[in-house]
């Protein structure tokens, strides 16, 4: 078996262009983990002018935090679309956001305890 | 670059918004990634999609741009709300391996990784442990057990995955919520033991 599919630096995919406008990288939401929870804040009530349909369907349902990846699944969009909307109400002061903490953050020995209780309930 | 890491842009509803924890179930095609996270979370699996351009090798000789295809790649997941301050994800993998790049996506920040095996095609989960060693990520092999497979010895199934003794190796019926439940249960302890020490 071949196994060295993951060892190249760059492999032949790359993200798309076209379908964000080139917005890809430079977006403010192009690093937005799968998990990173995306809710709105009560003060952005008044600051609709110039959001699209689809900004406005995800600062809907972000009444209650959600996760990038159900904001994809719920409005049938492509990861990386959903990315750049959410970096776009980012940048406008609309919602925040909270991704993973990363493994070279501090040990988070409090965090495993606190899945380990909770699935221990379940 | 704006990192979207917990402290910033954050005085406002710091209480509220949960700590997003993500758990991989990684394996080969048709080992159960799907039954297991279906089994264990608490909405029904949610299916999204990533859009991926693929460079074909050749310029095309007439416009001297290169070909591209574009391909998707499925992603299923599941949630469990924890606590009000934390909300795990269990994310299955993506079925073909040659998606590097999104397994490489899913496993940064992650827990750890169930990694399930078919003891019928145990190289179908090659790739996968292979991964996540490398990655110095924690992970756990659960044994699938289907029924008309057979049954072997924990010693047996290390033996043939070249699996190291400090990795768990466990039993599961991935359609059995309390049993993948265990799974992970087992993993983030493993993830625990792993952390470095003080
Ligand atoms: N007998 C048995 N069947 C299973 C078990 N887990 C999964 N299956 C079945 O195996 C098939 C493949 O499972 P799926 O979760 O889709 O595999 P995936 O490709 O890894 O996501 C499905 O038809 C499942 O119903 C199990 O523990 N025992
Ligand atoms: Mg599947």
């Amino acid at each position: 078996m071949d196994d060295g599919w993951y060892d190249e630096a760059a492999g032949p995919l790359v993200r798309p262009y076209a379908i964000t406008a080139g917005r890809t990288s430079a977006s403010a939401g192009a690093n937005l983990d799968v998990a990173t929870q995306v809710m709105t804040l009560r003060s952005a009530e008044t600051t609709d002018g110039g959001l699209t349909p689809e900004h406005l369907q995800i600062k809907r349902l972000c009444q209650k935090p959600l996760s990038v990846a159900e904001l994809a699944a719920h409005m049938n969009l492509p990861l990386g679309v959903i990315r750049v909307l959410c970096g776009d109400l980012i940048e406008r002061g609309v919602v925040i956001v909270r991704s993973p903490a990363q493994r070279v953050e501090a040990p988070n020995r409090e965090l495993l305890q606190a899945v380990l209780d909770g699935l221990s309930k379940l | 670059m704006v990192s979207p890491s917990s402290d910033d842009g954050f005085d406002e509803g710091a209480d509220t918004i949960p700590t997003p924890v993500k758990i991989i179930v990684a394996g080969g095609f048709g080992v159960g990634k799907t039954t297991m996270v279906g089994s264990v979370s608490e909405i029904p699996p949610l299916t999204t999609e990533e859009l991926l351009t693929e460079a074909s090798d050749g310029i095309d000789d007439l416009a001297g741009v290169e070909r591209k295809t574009t391909t998707t790649v499925a992603l299923d997941f599941g949630r469990i709300t924890i606590s009000p301050k934390h909300v795990l994800y269990l994310f299955g993998t993506p079925g073909q391996d040659r998606f590097w790049f999104m397994w490489d996506e899913l496993a940064r920040g992650a827990i750890g990784c169930v990694v399930l095996v078919d003891t019928r095609r145990l190289d179908t989960s090659f790739a996968a442990i292979d991964f996540f060693e490398r990655r110095k990520i924690p992970f756990i092999v659960a044994v699938n057990c289907f029924d008309d497979a057979q049954r072997y010895e924990e010693d047996e199934i290390r033996a043939a995955l070249a699996v190291p003794s400090h990795v768990p190796i466990v039993m599961c019926d991935a359609r059995k919520r309390d049993s993948a439940k265990l799974a992970l249960i087992r993993l983030v302890k493993h993830a625990m033991s792993e952390l470095p020490v003080g």
